[in-house]
Formats: structure tokens, sequence, C-alpha cells
């Protein structure tokens, strides 16, 4: 059976988005408007503080609009749910509950109606067998790395089979090389799971490397999108080959060029 | 190994001077001795040296000073106690002592019972007074700290009843229950519930917006949240709410046991005041103090026991 794509799978409509502080309203997002394809793979880059996360955090239904509209396969988003899995910047994993218990958790909410007990605990194996750990599965958070954490928290949100998955800076707090393998597996994973996407990240190289298109921001406050970027690299891709490849240097130098040129952020 | 010496050195020469100014030289006694005895060992074969040498920075750091701090408040007493008509110092105290606890239970009718009968039902009412204090504020506390509204219905009454003396429940208590014991244990509930209460509030608005935000992309139940994410990161807080409860309660039984009368260690203090007993007195002193630290490190024994970290 042939599956119809739908090309506007998530969908913000003209979203505005103010916060109401302690020194008057502030204006974070303006006029916000984004189609994401089925199974597509969007990064939103943006300096610091220009709303990027505010995006991530809206179609996760963790923030309401001021004003817009947000949709997802057809439906208003009127607030979170698993079907839009995070993953948040910080892993936020439960740090009393073990690697399989933090990824059980979220299996038990969402097949927990359908599925025997045997089943739901195939599903946790399985997630963390996605991500290689396997053999952690019984350590808790405390006593793992910060890039296995990271990769509990992508377990635990890949296993509630979501329609879009959220990545909030995912990789930002780990170090380099880190970084690049769970950038490659992640690609992996994706391919295998043909699941759309929506990364905010604040790296040029990451942004490039995984997306489908890049979203780049304008600095706020009331930021928008300045310019979408397509990325027509071929998948799989491997960042040795893209090293050398013109085209992955003329999109990154495009990216670098939004940011330190045309929106380049006065120095704090 | 000469650090070592130097400091044993030190002691000796501080605890000589100590015992001269001490009117009980054979309580100072012992402690030089046991440090003798390690010395010799120290010098031994390398690898069980090293033991030693820890064995011996242990007894240093956390025995030695404890035990001389123990010392200086004996010798500070027997000082005052020397001075003074009426006070009677660590010996006779210490006799009495023995004596009292040789027949901790005896049963002479309810004015005249054993300490350890006075303990226990003093334990029993702190017991059941702090026990329902438990079994309602904790709860309480969760509901305060997770819903904004109970939170600022319940602020001015837990800001207006906290500060109240304890002793002033009392009349009330006796009013509403019409009989000593409830009353006494309603006091002990109604001190000790705060703490709980509060702790607990505290505890659970303390946690960490990243938790909330995985349980609401979860969509958790209210049950899951309060089992799963509440409950397991409020448990510390909540353990020093029961802490600072169980040491309110044990502060105010005294005074409530001196007004209410009954068998309690309040009640037996007072009765010694009156046959002008001061030595029992003095014990129940102590007696109050170390049940006190052995209900406290009861409790940060169970505090570590549950913590997931």
């Amino acid at each position: 059976m042939e599956k119809i794509i739908q090309e506007r799978y998530v969908q913000l409509e003209n979203v505005n988005m103010s916060f109401i502080t302690k020194k008057g309203t502030f204006e974070a997002l303006r006029d916000i408007d984004l189609n994401i394809r089925e199974g597509e793979f969007i990064s939103v880059i943006g300096h610091s503080g220009c709303g990027k996360s505010t995006v991530l955090n809206l179609i996760a239904g963790l923030l309401q609009p001021t004003s817009g509209l947000l949709f997802c396969a057809g439906r208003e988003i009127a607030g979170p749910g698993p079907e839009r899995a995070v993953v948040f910047q910080n892993h936020s994993l439960l740090p009393w509950l073990t690697c399989s218990e933090n990824v059980h958790l979220a299996v038990e909410r969402v097949f927990g109606k359908k599925e025997d007990k045997a089943q739901l605990r195939a599903r946790t194996r399985a997630a963390l067998e996605l991500v290689g750990l396997s053999h952690a599965a019984d350590k808790r958070p405390g006593e793992i790395s910060g890039g296995m954490k990271q990769r509990v928290g992508i377990a635990r949100a890949l296993a509630m089979e979501p329609k879009v998955l959220l990545l909030d800076e995912p990789f930002g707090a780990l170090d380099a090389l880190t970084r690049a393998h769970l950038q490659d597996e992640l690609m992996n994973i994706m391919a295998k799971s043909g699941c759309t996407a929506v990364m905010v990240t604040h790296d040029v190289d990451e942004a490039v490397l995984l997306s489908d298109r890049i979203v780049m921001m304008t600095n706020g406050p009331a930021a928008s999108i300045g310019e979408i970027l397509p990325v027509a690299l071929p998948r799989p891709r491997k960042r040795l080959e893209l090293a050398e490849n013109a085209e992955y240097n003329h999109l990154r130098s495009e990216v670098l060029k939004f940011l330190y040129e045309r929106h380049a952020k006065k120095a704090a | 190994m000469s650090v070592i010496s130097l400091q044993r050195n030190n002691l000796e020469t501080d605890m000589s001077h100590e015992t001269s100014t001490a009117t009980q030289p054979a309580k100072a006694a012992p402690a030089p001795v046991t440090i003798v005895a390690e010395v010799p060992a120290n010098s031994a074969i390398n690898d069980r040296a090293a033991k030693n040498r820890q064995l011996v920075n242990a007894f240093f750091q956390w025995l030695l000073p404890p035990l001389f701090g123990l010392m200086l408040f004996t010798a500070i007493w027997a000082l005052i106690s020397y001075q003074s008509e009426g006070l009677p110092g660590p010996i006779p105290t210490w006799h009495a002592a023995v004596a009292l606890f040789s027949d901790p239970f005896y049963n002479n009718g309810p004015n005249d019972m054993g300490i350890g009968w006075n303990i226990l039902n003093s334990l029993e009412r702190v017991g059941l007074g702090f026990g329902m204090a438990a079994i309602l504020g904790i709860p309480l506390g969760f509901i305060i700290g997770r819903f904004a509204f109970a939170s600022r219905m319940a602020a001015p009454i837990i800001g207006m009843l906290r500060p109240v003396s304890p002793l002033a429940w009392l009349p009330i208590g006796l009013l509403v229950f019409k009989a000593a014991d409830p009353a006494a244990i309603w006091v002990i509930f109604i001190s000790a519930i705060w703490p709980m209460i509060i702790n607990t509030a505290v505890g659970v608005s303390k946690v960490p917006e990243d938790y909330m935000n995985v349980a609401r992309v979860l969509k958790l139940s209210e049950w899951k949240i309060a089992t799963r994410i509440l409950f397991p990161f409020v448990l510390p807080y909540m353990m020093t709410g029961v802490r600072l409860s169980i040491g309110v309660a044990w502060l105010v039984i005294v005074a409530a046991e001196m007004l209410t009368g009954g068998v309690g260690i309040g009640f037996w203090v007072w009765d010694e005041w009156n046959n002008l007993n001061v030595e029992h007195i003095i014990i129940a002193i102590f007696v109050v103090g170390i049940v006190g630290l052995l209900l406290e490190q009861m409790l940060i024994m169970i505090a570590r026991r549950f913590s997931y970290e």
C-alpha cells in the first residue's frame, strides 16, 4: 500500500507569541508560518534568545500561542501529548528510575491499554537496543555518561512511536566527539523510523548534516523566520565525505552568512 | 608518623593540663591509655601500618574531639556543682543513675513507676501525636505544593497558627477532649504538623519544570505524577520535615506532661522536683537528650535508606 505523504503534516499558521514578564510584555515570536512535510527533518537555527526553543515548545504544546494556529496531522495542537515526543536539552530523565524504567514509563503510558506486560517490556528493550544501551538498562541516570543519558532520552521519545519527534538542542551539552557519534546514530534511527522531526540547534554543521530544510530565525525580540534553506544532499550522508563536498560547504557558508552577516548578534 | 606523634604529644600535654583542672581525674584517665595502645601497632609492617595509621587518624579526627568535649563539659559541670549548694555533681548523679537504671520497670502505682515506663509512656504520646500529624500533614503538604489555589488558601492559616507556642493549645485540648492524656497528644500533634506540611509543600513546589514537562508530554495521570515524580523527588524534603517535627514533638512532650501529669518523663521531672531529687532531674535531662538524639539518628538512617541518590 502506497502511503500518502502529507505535505502539511505539521503546520504553523500566523503564530505570535508574547510572554508577560515583570518588565511588561515581551514579544518573542511574530508571524511564524511553517509547513513541515511528513517524514521531513527540519532544523531551527538562530542566535540564542531568538525564540527557537519557543517554536519547539509551541509544537510540543507545552506553550499556547498568543495568536495563530498550530496543527499536527490535521488536528489542532491543544496541549502536550505523546504523539509529539520531546527530547529535552538536559535529557530530563527521572534520577530515581533506571534507564529501562524511564523508557518504560513512556511505553506504559502510550501502549499500556492495548498491549500486555510482555509486549510492553519488549518495546522498552527494543527502544534501548535501538540506541545501543541494552547493557545499561538497569543503571540509573546518575551512573551513566551525559551522552548515554541523552540516548536514553532519545530512546524514551522514540519508544512512544511519535508522529513528530521534537529535539531541543539535544546534543548541546555534549563534547564534540560524543556529539558527532550521536548525530550519526540519530541519522540512522531517523532513516529507519521515517519519523518527522523538528530539531532546535545552534550548531551549523549539525543543522546541515541532519536536515532536509533549515529554518533560519532572525534575532529577537519579535523574531520571525528569516529564510528557509533546503538541503538537497543525498542520504545516507557520511560526515567524512561531506567535508569535501562542494554543495555541503556551500550550504554551510549560506547558514553562516545568514547568522553572522545579515543577522549578526550584537556583542553582549 | 611524625605528625601523629606530634599530635599525640600535644594531646597528652593538653590532657594532663585538662586533668589537673578537672576535679574528676578518674574519668579523664582512660583516654590516654588507648592512644598509647595504638602507637606500637602503627610502627609495624608496611601495609598494616598504613591501615593502622588510618585507624589512628580516624580516632584523632572523629572519636577524640567529641570525647574531649564531653570531658570538658563534665569538668565545667563538676566545677559549678562544687561552687553551688543544691546542684549535684557528676559523681552523685552517676550513682543515682546506676541505681535508677538497675530497675527501670518497677511499678508502685501510677505515681511511682520506673524510669523505663516513664520514657515509654512519653514515647507513646509522641508517637501518637506525631503519627497523626504525619498522616494528615504530609498529604496536606502535597496538595498545598501541587495546587496554587490550595497553597493560597492555606497560607494565612499556616502563617498565623505556626508561630503559636505549642502549650497555648493545651487548654483547647483539655476543653475538647476532657482528659489530660489526649490533650497532651493533641499538643504534640499540633506542634509537629507544621514542619511536615511546610517542608513537603516546599519540596513539591521545587520539582524541576523539566520533570513536570516530561509528565505533561506523556500526559501522565495525577496518580502517576504523584507516585513516580513528586513522591521520589519530595522524599528528602519530607524527611527533613519529619525530623524537624519529631524534634519539636520531643521538645514539647516534657512541657506538656509537666502540665498534664500522668506517667511520662515530663511528669517525672516535675515529681522529682517536688521530691527535691535534683540528681533525677539531671538524669531526666540526659535521658530526654539522648532519646531525642536517637530518634533523630533513626530518622536520618531511614532518610538515607530511601534517598535515590
